[in-house]
């Protein structure tokens, strides 16, 4: 009987090895471990063996069918792991292609830079205030220091309404009606940034519509040399940690004294180039200290309060951070332009 | 205002270079926009005498002649200008010299003729064509006659000299004369001004026995004085006049103009020569025009003037228009021999009120509007009639007949030198500061740090003390001043609620797929109308002056704008787009514009073509109603606003009347979204075109819930489908309000996930599939509990709108 499961044991593992597939595999395993299979019937012919044979053969015929069945198992295996890999190679795919776009805009420049302006005062200690596009004539012109007839009122050729109503022509009007609303008490610290309008006829430097981002600091003890400080600040922030600030005196009416304040080059470092033109220096913003009237006709005491302003705009600043060459672009929206500002 | 180098050096001392001075001049406080030089880059060019000029044997239109170019040289030269003539000294470009615009003269033959250089008029020197005087405008630019053959013509010429292009800010009118520049050279270089000679021998005649004046009105002619110059002949000035003249940009006309012209550069003081013979009276009259009074000016036009405008007139008739433009009948010509020369001071008013209307702007009129220095009108006076006896030959009769008061009283103002320092962060001493009033050419008392400064009369602008202030800190300099930081007390900054909405809105909208753009709010008015969806009766705003039709009103909506940006788009190809803008809007509701109008943040967009894509799988999907709508359904959940927001189908001018839904917060209308009418899409040419129109203003003003935490679900919940079949008409909006408001507590979630319309349904019927999900957090459900709300739901859908089970 011995050479009887030995033989089939030889006979099972030579099927199993030649199984093609998992069926094939079952086939065998039904075919000798089965109710029906030799080795169940070796076992069944026990009861003619004496007490004696009957452990051993028994013990025997386990080893055997436990060999098959270790060998049924390490086939099977075998076969579902060539079966995983088959089917893992049928599902290739070319992973160079495409993948499928994300939906997704982005900010205009103008956008992207007044935010950043804003995000840099507001780290300062800056609120953002906010006015009417549409104003009086007094808040516009009055309040700072304009009155009718001024001279400085030709250097802003602006778009009346009625007499008394315009588009304003700089965002200065909101620091007018914030200091009024302090009621003469300090400290004011604000940015305002915003749409204004001037009667000029659009071309590559000029825009009737235009953006602009005014500061003003107002309480006791504030000093040009602090206006220095801010505005150097923001000039590292902006456009570098190795650029220079440098004053200009110039003229304002609203400010006394006046400064421009031109930054050394960010392209050539101050040797001079095209964007500079040679100078080394770029105009970036005009400034100032509040000039006492304006102090005085907003409700503040100019003998207790001083303090600064400074407006530049955007327009400008995202035309020499960008290197665009046209105003208009800014305007015309086309989507071939706005597009290249994804990372603004 | 340009000036030149050369000119600005008669007056004071200067050692450095005009580009050195420029940039000085700009650190402290006068913008040099452009420094230029006069010479564009000419060597080789020298005066020479024409000895000889005859007719080229070959050619009508040429001139051969001998020119001595020095050192005995003479040279044959053929020249094509008209003017040459035997006896004139010339500039000749010698061969091998470099003409602007690296022209180099070389030895030719023209038509058989050998020509050894070129005799140069101004223009092929560089001097710009408007600025050459007329006689020489078509020929060569003929020297003075004591000019030395071979010696250097551009001395000659002054075109060695460099011109400085000042910027100047309506502040600093002093400075658009020469002498007011020295004044501001000589306080930044610490030097002396020297004045011009003003000394005049006169004639034995006096002035008042030629001419009186009168003056009716003082407020608008503070000061008018004359003077009578006889016997001058008119005449070309000399080459060193016409040199500055050029220089400074003003064509050079006959001596007694350039004379005024010249003194009007040196002092800034407007200055008329009428012919004496010609004033047709022997008085001068300043008053009012009357209203359409006629006057020929000097440009030969006929001019209507107001009675805004102020005249000079001799007695009768007007004979100029003050400080704008002198008269064609009383105009200095070549025959004139007796000059009445007018100094004034006419106030800026009047004179841009006449330049204004009559659209005449002069070097006069525009000095006269930014004011001039009272105080030099005499000494101009008296420099110019100098001038017009030592140039023209003159002879000055004694005395100036004047009107008004010749000089103002000067006034002082006061300075603290700790107050400034306080002011600008410095440490400066009182004695800096005295050294910087002495520099300046300011009178001063000084006790303890406290000075009195008697204001010059040719620095108006300075009336506070914080003018004082910035003089001092200009010329100390600014780069001296240290950078300090704030010291007032740290405060928070930070957005407010509305602005850190706004943001959030743009974010969440460049997320979705929609660019932004930036347009302008004014418009025509025809397009400020469209798409309005307010009640109530609006007025458009048109601004008074506008630049253009296209330009004139200001929007009440962000649409018509962002349509032209479509189309901007779709000219240039590209025809899918997606975008939208965030800006003020104006509403007018007052018939007469009085008070303020209501401004509004709009938030709007656009989006037309394709909107999903992904080509080489196959998806191809264009926009519909239902993507903007998940827009907006995503941007009201951002706002926290979902649940106070409706739908409702409506109508707006331009919309397509079925696909147009208005969105309403609590009831009330915050705008519409939906498609373009076809006609207008049509209209624009563009492909099928959906927008949307929220007043932000009105979403972000609506307090909203603080958020709390839900806790996390602990029994299961239970899921109903349910189909329904109802009428085509039927919005599925109205089924979903009446089953959350069936199903009770319990239910918590009603979502559509089918919408049948086809053929198998009933004619006018559709099919609609809701999952329903019903929840308890506090406990497990019973199917009993679930049933009882179900069939509540399916009972109140069948009462209200005649719902069937779809079997």
């Amino acid at each position: 009987m011995k050479d009887r499961l030995e033989a089939l044991k030889v006979e099972a593992i030579g099927q199993i090895k030649e199984a093609q597939d998992l069926k094939d595999l079952q086939a065998v395993k039904v075919a000798y471990l089965g109710k029906k299979g030799p080795i169940t019937e070796v076992l069944k012919g026990m009861g003619k063996l004496s007490a004696e044979e009957r452990p051993v053969v028994g013990a025997y015929a386990n080893q055997v069918r436990d060999s098959i069945q270790q060998e049924l198992d390490k086939k099977q295996a075998e076969l579902e792991n060539a079966a995983i890999a088959e089917k893992l190679s049928k599902e290739t795919i070319d992973v160079s292609l495409p993948g499928r776009p994300v939906k997704k805009g982005n900010p205009h420049p103008l956008t992207a830079v007044v935010t950043e302006i804003e995000d840099l005062f507001l780290s300062m200690g800056f609120t953002i205030a906010e006015g009417p596009e549409v104003e009086t004539d007094y808040y516009n012109f009055e309040a700072l220091n304009l009155p009718k007839g001024h001279p400085a009122r030709d250097m802003q050729d602006s778009f009346f309404i009625t007499e008394d109503i315009l588009l304003r022509t700089q965002t200065s009007p909101v620091q007018a009606r914030t200091m009024e609303k302090h009621e003469g008490e300090g400290p004011v610290k604000i940015i305002s940034p915003g749409k204004v309008y001037r009667r000029d006829n659009d071309d590559a430097t000029h825009s009737h519509q235009f953006m602009q981002i005014e500061g003003l600091v107002v309480d006791q003890n504030v000093r040009l040399s602090d206006l220095k400080g801010v505005l150097e600040t923001f000039a590292k922030k902006m456009f570098g940690e190795d650029r220079k600030i440098r004053l200009r005196p110039s003229f304002f009416p609203f400010t006394e004294p006046s400064v421009e304040m031109d930054i050394s080059c960010f392209k050539c470092s101050g040797k001079g180039c095209s964007i500079c033109k040679q100078t080394g220096w770029i105009e970036i913003l005009g400034a100032g200290m509040v000039h006492p009237n304006v102090l005085e006709m907003a409700g503040f005491d100019s003998k207790k309060y001083t303090g600064f302003a400074f407006g530049m705009g955007p327009e400008r600043i995202a035309m020499l951070k960008y290197g665009i060459d046209d105003i208009r672009h800014f305007y015309a929206n086309d989507i071939r332009f706005l597009k290249q500002f994804k990372n603004a | 205002m340009l000036i030149s180098y050369n000119w600005l050096k008669e007056y004071v001392n200067v050692e450095i270079s005009p580009s050195e001075l420029a940039d000085k001049i700009t650190k402290s406080g006068i913008e040099v926009e452009m420094v230029e030089s006069l010479n564009k880059g000419i060597s080789g060019v020298v005066v020479g005498y024409v000895e000889e000029c005859i007719q080229h044997p070959n050619a009508d239109k040429l001139r051969v002649c001998k020119v001595d170019v020095g050192q005995g040289e003479v040279s044959q030269i053929v020249c094509g200008a008209p003017n040459v003539a035997q006896g004139q000294k010339v500039a000749v470009a010698v061969p091998g010299a470099v003409l602007p615009g690296n022209f180099k003269i070389k030895k030719a033959k023209l038509r058989g003729e050998e020509s050894h250089g070129m005799i140069c008029s101004l223009t092929e020197l560089g001097v710009d064509t408007k600025l050459v005087p007329k006689e020489y405008a078509t020929g060569i630019f003929v020297m003075p006659s004591d000019a030395e053959p071979g010696s250097d013509a551009l001395e000659y010429l002054n075109l060695n000299d460099h011109v400085l292009e000042l910027g100047l800010t309506p502040n600093r009118a002093d400075c658009l004369n020469v002498i007011g520049v020295a004044n501001e050279v000589a306080a930044i270089l610490e030097q002396e001004v020297k004045l011009p000679n003003t000394s005049i021998t006169t004639t034995e005649e006096k002035a008042e026995d030629f001419i009186s004046v009168h003056i009716e009105s003082l407020e608008d002619n503070p000061y008018y004085g004359a003077m009578i110059i006889r016997d001058v002949k008119i005449g070309p000035s000399p080459l060193w006049m016409q040199n500055r003249l050029m220089a400074s940009g003003i064509r050079p006309i006959n001596n007694i103009v350039d004379i005024t012209n010249y003194v009007l550069l040196e002092y800034g003081q407007p200055l008329h020569a009428f012919d004496y013979n010609r004033l047709g009276s022997k008085e001068i009259v300043i008053r009012r025009a009357a209203e359409g009074e006629h006057i020929q000016t000097l440009d030969d036009q006929d001019r209507k003037l107001k009675e805004s405008h102020l005249v000079i007139t001799n007695g009768k008739d007007p004979i100029a228009v003050a400080g704008v433009m002198g008269g064609a009948t009383s105009e200095v010509q070549s025959d004139t021999t007796n000059v009445l020369l007018e100094a004034a001071y006419f106030t800026s008013g009047r004179v841009r009120a006449a330049s204004k209307d009559l659209g005449l702007r002069s070097e006069a009129s525009s000095r006269y509007e930014k004011g001039i220095d009272r105080n030099r009108v005499y000494a101009a006076a008296m420099r110019a009639a100098s001038l017009m006896a030592d140039i023209a030959g003159g002879q000055v009769a004694e005395g100036i007949v004047e009107a008004g008061k010749r000089e103002v009283n000067s006034y002082s103002v006061k300075m603290d030198v700790s107050r400034m320092n306080n002011l600008l962060g410095t440490e400066i001493t009182s004695e800096q500061t005295a050294s910087i009033f002495n520099r300046l050419g300011f009178a001063y008392k000084e006790s303890d740090g406290r000075f009195e400064v008697n204001v010059p009369s040719r620095r108006p602008d300075i009336t506070i003390e914080a003018d004082l202030i910035e003089e001092v800190g200009r010329i100390y300099g600014y780069d001296r001043i240290p950078t300090t930081y704030l010291l007032s007390e740290a405060r928070p900054g930070g957005l407010t609620k509305n602005q850190a909405q706004r943001r959030n809105i743009r974010t969440y909208l460049e997320g979705a797929g929609l660019y932004q753009a930036v347009t302008y709010a004014l418009t025509t008015p025809a397009k400020s109308t469209h798409f309005s969806f307010s009640d109530e009766k609006v007025y458009p705003i048109s601004v008074a002056h506008p630049m253009s039709e296209e330009r004139s009103t200001l929007r009440m909506s962000l649409l018509p704008q962002l349509l032209e940006v479509l189309q901007y788009n779709r000219n240039r190809s590209m025809e899918d787009l997606a975008i939208y803008e965030m800006g003020s809007v104006f509403i007018n509701r007052q018939e007469v514009l009085t008070d303020l109008p209501e401004e509004y943040v709009f938030v709007s967009g656009a989006v037309t073509g394709v909107f999903n894509e992904h080509l080489w799988q196959g998806e191809r999907k264009t926009v519909d109603f239902y993507v903007l709508k998940g827009i907006l359904e995503g941007l009201m959940g951002e706002l926290n606003l979902s649940e106070r927001i409706t739908y409702e189908a409506g109508e707006i001018e331009n919309m397509h009347p079925g696909r147009t839904a208005i969105v309403k917060l609590d009831g009330i209308s915050v705008g519409f979204v939906g498609q373009l009418h076809p006609a207008l899409q049509k209209e624009l040419d563009v492909k099928d075109t959906y927008v949307f129109e929220l007043n932000a203003t009105s979403l972000l003003d609506k307090e909203t819930d603080q958020m709390v935490y839900q806790t996390l679900p602990r029994y299961p919940s239970i899921t109903r489908d349910i189909a329904l079949v109802v009428d085509q008409q039927l919005p599925a909006g109205d089924l979903t309000t009446v089953i959350q408001a069936a199903g009770g507590e319990l239910l918590k979630e009603v979502n559509l996930f089918d919408l049948y319309e086809g053929e198998k349904m009933e004619e006018g019927k559709k099919s609609l599939a809701f999952s329903l999900k019903y929840f308890d957090p506090e406990r497990t459900l019973t199917d009993e509990e679930v049933v009882t709300a179900h069939n509540r739901v399916l009972k109140s859908l069948e009462e209200r709108f005649g719902a069937q089970l779809r079997k």
